[in-house]
């Protein structure tokens, strides 16, 4: 027995300055392979008394254990050991840059029609749409502004053809007639999209957005107009107060006409709306005028509302600060990386208008 | 239109300030865009301090004086003058003004080496006294607290300068301005003085409206003046048109201008001696010519109503005059005209001559028919006063006579339009102070239209009146209603909105161009489309709308490249023009990449772009749209600006005619026309009209859920086919074999070269089997190989390779 014990006395001590796998892989054979010292004390069982085979039995199980713990033990620490300079040697630098990004943006006059559209669509307007390229009648003689009318030279128009009947639309307003025609009453529509002039300076551009409006049922009046405006200005803006103005003006298809400031000032040379004593204008609106509802075959004694016109790239360049409309349309690489929105960005009433 | 307090005191007794009576114009619609004096040569010159006067470094008799002219900064000035001191206040005159002794105009100089920014003034430059030995020494009392406030008071009186809008003709008066104001409630205005003019003798130039059918005159009123002398205006009356901006001319001519501006009736005096015999209104006739006042020969054509006499025409009635017949210094007798013309002659005659008058301006947009005495009493009166002579009696003819507008109005009208109320009372009030005349039948007010008030036609425009002179601070905000009448967006508008953030999202710019281009880029891209010239263009190389979405895109691509970007991606989504009628549109996305992928990366090989990066793009975008990936096939029919081996169209169907999208390499020769230059340059483009709309809702698809737990294999195959065998139609081959079991075939080699033959290439798949009833065992999996093999082979003539 004594014999064992020095045995076992001797390998603990062996394996606890063994730092190589393969040696107490070998180890392990020399105690527990089939000759292996162990393993043949366990053969002599066989051979002594059961009394002293009891003793002597329970005694190598416990070596054995102690052994086989130890070694498992050992070989565990040596594999760790082992992985962790493994792992270490495999160590890069992870401060080198990352794969190529390619980052995308949404130039800011979507995003401003995608935030409008959000607005409006949150008090039950749907969006329609029309074409580019529009007849006389359409953007003019149907608005209640006949051939001869002075008010058509507000409007520099882009013509296609010598007889001046088909031209590129002016403003958003044709929009409300082919809206009417096509369907019946009532009406709650807002129609963004391109519109032109024939006018090119800094702060004109010969193309530019609008987003027209259009409320018509049965009982839509002023006060209804106001309260939409009113609304659409706050959210838009993301403020709380809006100082708001509506004065009297003329468009041949309203009446009532009323062009809108809203109140802003100057401040560390950034414009802060909402407050201050400067009035801007920002857009223009009124009654449908009776004589549009005719032309677009709407009782006039049975239907009224309210209808308007606002200049998107301004909205754009007042939230966001940008000061040239020109740039725009530009396509500098620079300014639309710098102005452009993520298009993951999208305007929502429960996410937010904007980051 | 401009005119100063003063004027509108003519016309407005008023206890309001100016600040006052500038808030009310803007309520009422008469928009105020600004309220200032005119400005003066004399304003730049302002109060300064001289806060260190040195010796000039150059010039023992010049000083060096750093002056401090209430700006952040001081400015340094160089000064001859021996009084120039530290501390002295005097007068500093900025780069650019003009010194009134000798009407030079400053800048920056150098003097002995010296940089002189502007100088400081002696009371002789300033042409105040004789004294030019030094510079002027303002008292420190007065001016102390001055220092960079104008030397110069400016005298003249602040001018009001209304944006009229077209329906108000009768504000482009002052009367009718104060008109408007005392409605308001700003004042009241004031009676006309009934004239005590006496006339002597008849007019006897005769004068005909000849009754034609193109007739642009109605009205023709006229008396004549003999034995004026005409001269320069007196100071009230100069001033007067200083501030409208005019510059005087003769009182004659100063006269007829004042009595337009001041009562919104336009005027024209005729030398009577240069009035060959008798006046004829009349239409003309193309070619009939006349030099006008503008010193303009004006060549006319058809229709056009002409004032003229025997010897032609003399002017264009309500436009312009002409010189044959103009008032000079030693003019002696006066024809005055005052009439009537249709805005619409009047519109389509200026228009077509290209002329604009204030004459002009004024009687298209509708003058008061009934003001023709008026005009003429108010004008002669002041003629006589200034410039003596004889009136005769006043002689009006007319072809036509005016008709009253009278509405009948129900004041319920009004609040169902506004949503508030205003007492009958009030509204009556209104009306009449605005000129109607108003009666009451019950409920109804019968209302005589004044005929100053063309615009004023029906119900509805008295509805504004009453609400823009009451004040639109009275109309109640109502809290928006939110009922729906329809989805926000149709399914078009979806996708325009999922396809921009699906392409943005791989890394495209999103820009916005023009709808018009060079027509010579857009040549290049127009394929079988008609060009769209635009008639009025705004430049020469905007003239046409585009035919495709690439034009602008390629072209600003080029002068990002030039700026010295390599790697570029942009995209737009708008319009591209198929014809030239409403509607002949289609929607399209277009993008552009340029350059290398993965440039300058540390860890990745730098590769120029290729088609797959923009097939990519599109098929993604496709997917995330919701187009269903089975329905799409592609094609190497392309337009003609793409590589014609490096593109590919997507179709939704084979037997669709319209792809709805294109990619691939652009036309080399496109990159040399444009001289664009890049290393590589892909496009591709969308076409959001073509799309068919799903017909399954996404809550329909996501409910036919169904997957399989068998097993499933893989198996790889390659095959030695004909070069030109498309990989698409080998994939569809194998899984025409049998749809059910094999869910997916990928190529995922292509090789030719070594150890294929000539002509040849090897085309490796991978085909994913898999059954949704039972586990396949190797022999169920042998029978679909061996079908697999026969169907390439024989159906495609490709052979395996063993």
């Amino acid at each position: 027995m004594s014999d064992i014990k020095k045995i076992k006395d001797d390998y603990i001590d062996k394996l606890s300055t063994e730092n190589n796998i393969e040696k107490v892989n070998y180890i392990k054979s020399e105690l527990f392979g089939k000759n292996g010292i162990i393993s043949n004390e366990f053969k002599k069982l066989g051979s002594i008394s059961v009394e002293e085979r009891k003793k002597l039995a329970s005694d190598l199980n416990n070596i054995k254990d102690e052994l086989q713990n130890k070694i498992s033990i050992k070989i565990q620490e040596i594999e760790t050991k082992e992985i962790n300079l493994k792992l270490e040697k495999e160590k890069i630098d992870v401060t080198l840059p990352e794969r190529n990004i390619e980052i995308g943006k949404i130039h800011p006059v979507s995003q401003v029609i995608d935030e409008i559209s959000s607005i409006f669509s949150e008090i039950g307007f749907s969006v329609e749409e029309g074409p580019d390229v529009e007849n006389e009648y359409n953007n003019f003689t149907a608005l209640n502004t006949p051939d001869n009318h002075p008010a058509r030279d507000m409007h520099d128009t882009f013509y296609l053809d010598n007889n001046k009947e088909l031209l590129l639309r002016t403003h958003t307003s044709p929009v409300q007639v082919r809206t009417m025609l096509k369907g019946k009453p009532p009406f709650k529509i807002i129609a963004p999209g391109r519109t032109y002039r024939s006018d090119s300076d800094q702060t004109h551009a010969p193309m530019f957005h609008q987003v027209e409006g259009l409320h018509i049922d049965k009982n839509i009046n002023m006060g209804h107009l106001k309260g939409c405006l009113n609304y659409f200005i706050k959210e838009f803006f993301e403020v709380d107060k809006i100082k708001m103005r509506f004065r009297p003006s003329h468009f041949p298809f309203t009446e009532p006409s009323a062009e809108v400031d809203i109140g802003y000032e100057i401040n560390n040379g950034k414009i802060v709306i909402g407050e201050g004593n400067k009035w801007l204008e920002i857009l223009g609106c009124g009654m449908v005028h009776p004589n549009v509802l005719k032309n677009v075959n709407v009782n006039p004694s049975k239907y009224q509302g309210y209808a308007f016109g606002i200049g998107i790239d301004r909205l754009g360049m007042l939230k966001y600060g940008i000061n040239d409309l020109r740039a725009f349309f530009e396509t500098d690489y620079r300014w639309l990386s710098h102005f452009g929105f993520d298009p993951l960005d999208v305007p929502s009433n429960y996410r937010g208008l904007s980051r | 239109m401009k005119f100063t307090v003063d004027w509108l005191k003519n016309h407005l007794d008023t206890k309001f300030n100016n600040n006052q009576i500038i808030d009310k114009l803007t309520n009422i619609g008469l928009e105020v865009e600004s309220f200032e004096s005119s400005t003066s040569e004399l304003d730049t010159f302002i109060v300064a301090k001289i806060i260190n006067a040195k010796t000039h470094p150059n010039a023992d008799r010049l000083k060096l004086c750093d002056v401090d002219i209430g700006s952040d900064k001081t400015i340094e000035v160089v000064c001859g003058a021996p009084n120039a001191k530290n501390g002295l206040l005097t007068v500093y005159a900025p780069p650019g003004s003009i010194i009134p002794k000798n009407q030079m105009k400053l800048s920056v100089s150098k003097i002995r080496g010296v940089t002189s920014h502007g100088m400081l003034c002696s009371e002789s430059e300033l042409l105040l006294s004789n004294e030019s030995e030094g510079i002027i020494e303002l008292k420190n009392k007065k001016y102390a607290n001055n220092i960079g406030e104008k030397y110069f008071k400016n005298t003249s009186e602040k001018v009001i300068d209304l944006s009229i809008t077209p329906n108000r003709p009768d504000c482009l008066g002052v009367r009718g301005i104060a008109r408007d104001l005392s409605a308001a409630g700003a004042g009241k205005l004031k009676i006309n003085k009934k004239s005590n003019l006496k006339y002597r003798g008849n007019q006897n130039i005769n004068v005909t409206i000849k009754k034609e059918k193109a007739q642009g005159c109605t009205i023709f009123g006229s008396c004549l003046i003999k034995g004026v002398t005409n001269k320069e205006s007196p100071k009230w009356l100069k001033d007067k048109i200083l501030s409208l901006g005019q510059k005087p001319i003769s009182a004659i001519v100063d006269i007829t201008n004042y009595i337009m501006f001041d009562l919104n009736r336009p005027l024209h005096a005729y030398d009577a001696d240069k009035i060959d015999n008798e006046i004829i209104v009349r239409s003309s006739s193309k070619g009939e010519s006349f030099e006008a006042l503008d010193n303009k020969k004006y060549i006319l054509e058809n229709d056009m109503c002409v004032i003229s006499d025997r010897s032609g025409v003399l002017g264009l009635g309500g436009i312009i005059g002409g010189t044959r017949s103009g008032t000079e210094y030693s003019t002696k007798n006066i024809l005055l005209e005052s009439a009537y013309f249709l805005p619409r002659s009047i519109r389509k005659t200026s228009k077509q001559l290209n002329i604009d008058t204030d004459a002009k301006f004024r009687f298209e947009r509708g003058i008061d028919p009934l003001s023709i005495e008026e005009g003429l009493i108010k004008a002669s009166e002041l003629i006589k006063q200034i410039c003596g002579g004889e009136i005769s009696n006043l002689d009006v003819k007319k072809i036509e006579n005016y008709k009253k507008t009278i509405i009948n109005f129900d004041p319920f009208l009004f609040e169902k339009t506004t949503g508030f109320n205003v007492e009958n009372k009030e509204l009556i009030k209104i009306l009449e102070k605005l000129g109607f005349n108003v009666s009451k039948n019950k409920k109804i007010l019968k209302l005589v239209v004044p005929s100053w008030r063309p615009d004023i036609t029906q119900p509805i425009d008295i509805v504004e009146e009453i609400v823009r002179i009451k004040g639109y601070e009275h109309i109640n905000i109502s809290e928006p209603i939110k009922t729906r009448l329809k989805p926000t967006l149709n399914y078009y508008q979806k996708l325009f909105h999922f396809l921009q953030r699906s392409v943005a999202s791989k890394g495209y710019l999103e820009t916005v161009t023009w709808s018009f281009t060079d027509s010579k880029i857009n040549q290049l891209f127009k394929e079988n489309d008609e060009e769209i010239p635009i008639v009025n263009p705004i430049s020469s190389d905007l003239n046409v709308l585009r035919n495709s979405i690439f034009p602008n895109l390629i072209f600003y691509l080029k002068k990002n490249l030039d700026r010295g970007f390599k790697d570029i991606s942009l995209f737009e989504i708008g319009p591209s023009f198929k014809g030239k009628n409403p509607g002949d549109q289609l929607t399209v996305i277009g993008g552009v990449r340029a350059g290398k992928v993965s440039r300058l990366s540390w860890n990745d090989k730098e590769r120029i772009v290729d088609t797959f990066d923009v097939k990519k793009v599109v098929i993604q975008s496709l997917y995330e749209a919701g187009i269903n990936k089975d329905d799409i096939i592609i094609d190497d029919r392309t337009p003609s600006y793409y590589h014609p081996g490096k593109s590919g169209g997507v179709y939704q169907n084979k037997k669709e005619k319209n792809a709805i999208a294109y990619f691939g390499e652009i036309h080399p020769n496109i990159i040399k026309k444009l001289d664009i230059k890049t290393e590589g340059l892909v496009i591709f483009e969308i076409c959001l009209d073509y799309i068919r709309e799903s017909k399954q809702k996404i809550k329909d698809s996501k409910s036919e859920y169904k997957f399989s737990d068998y097993q499933k294999s893989e198996r790889d195959f390659a095959f030695i086919i004909n070069k030109n065998f498309k990989s698409q139609e080998l994939v569809n081959i194998i899984k025409s074999v049998d749809n059910k079991l094999i869910k997916s075939v990928r190529v995922f080699d292509v090789f030719e070269g070594e150890n294929i033959p000539e002509g040849k290439k090897s085309i490796a798949v991978n085909v994913t089997i898999q059954s949704e009833e039972k586990t396949l065992n190797e022999n169920d999996l042998d029978n679909i190989n061996k079908q697999i093999i026969s169907s390439v082979e024989s159906k495609s003539g490709a052979k395996i390779r063993s």
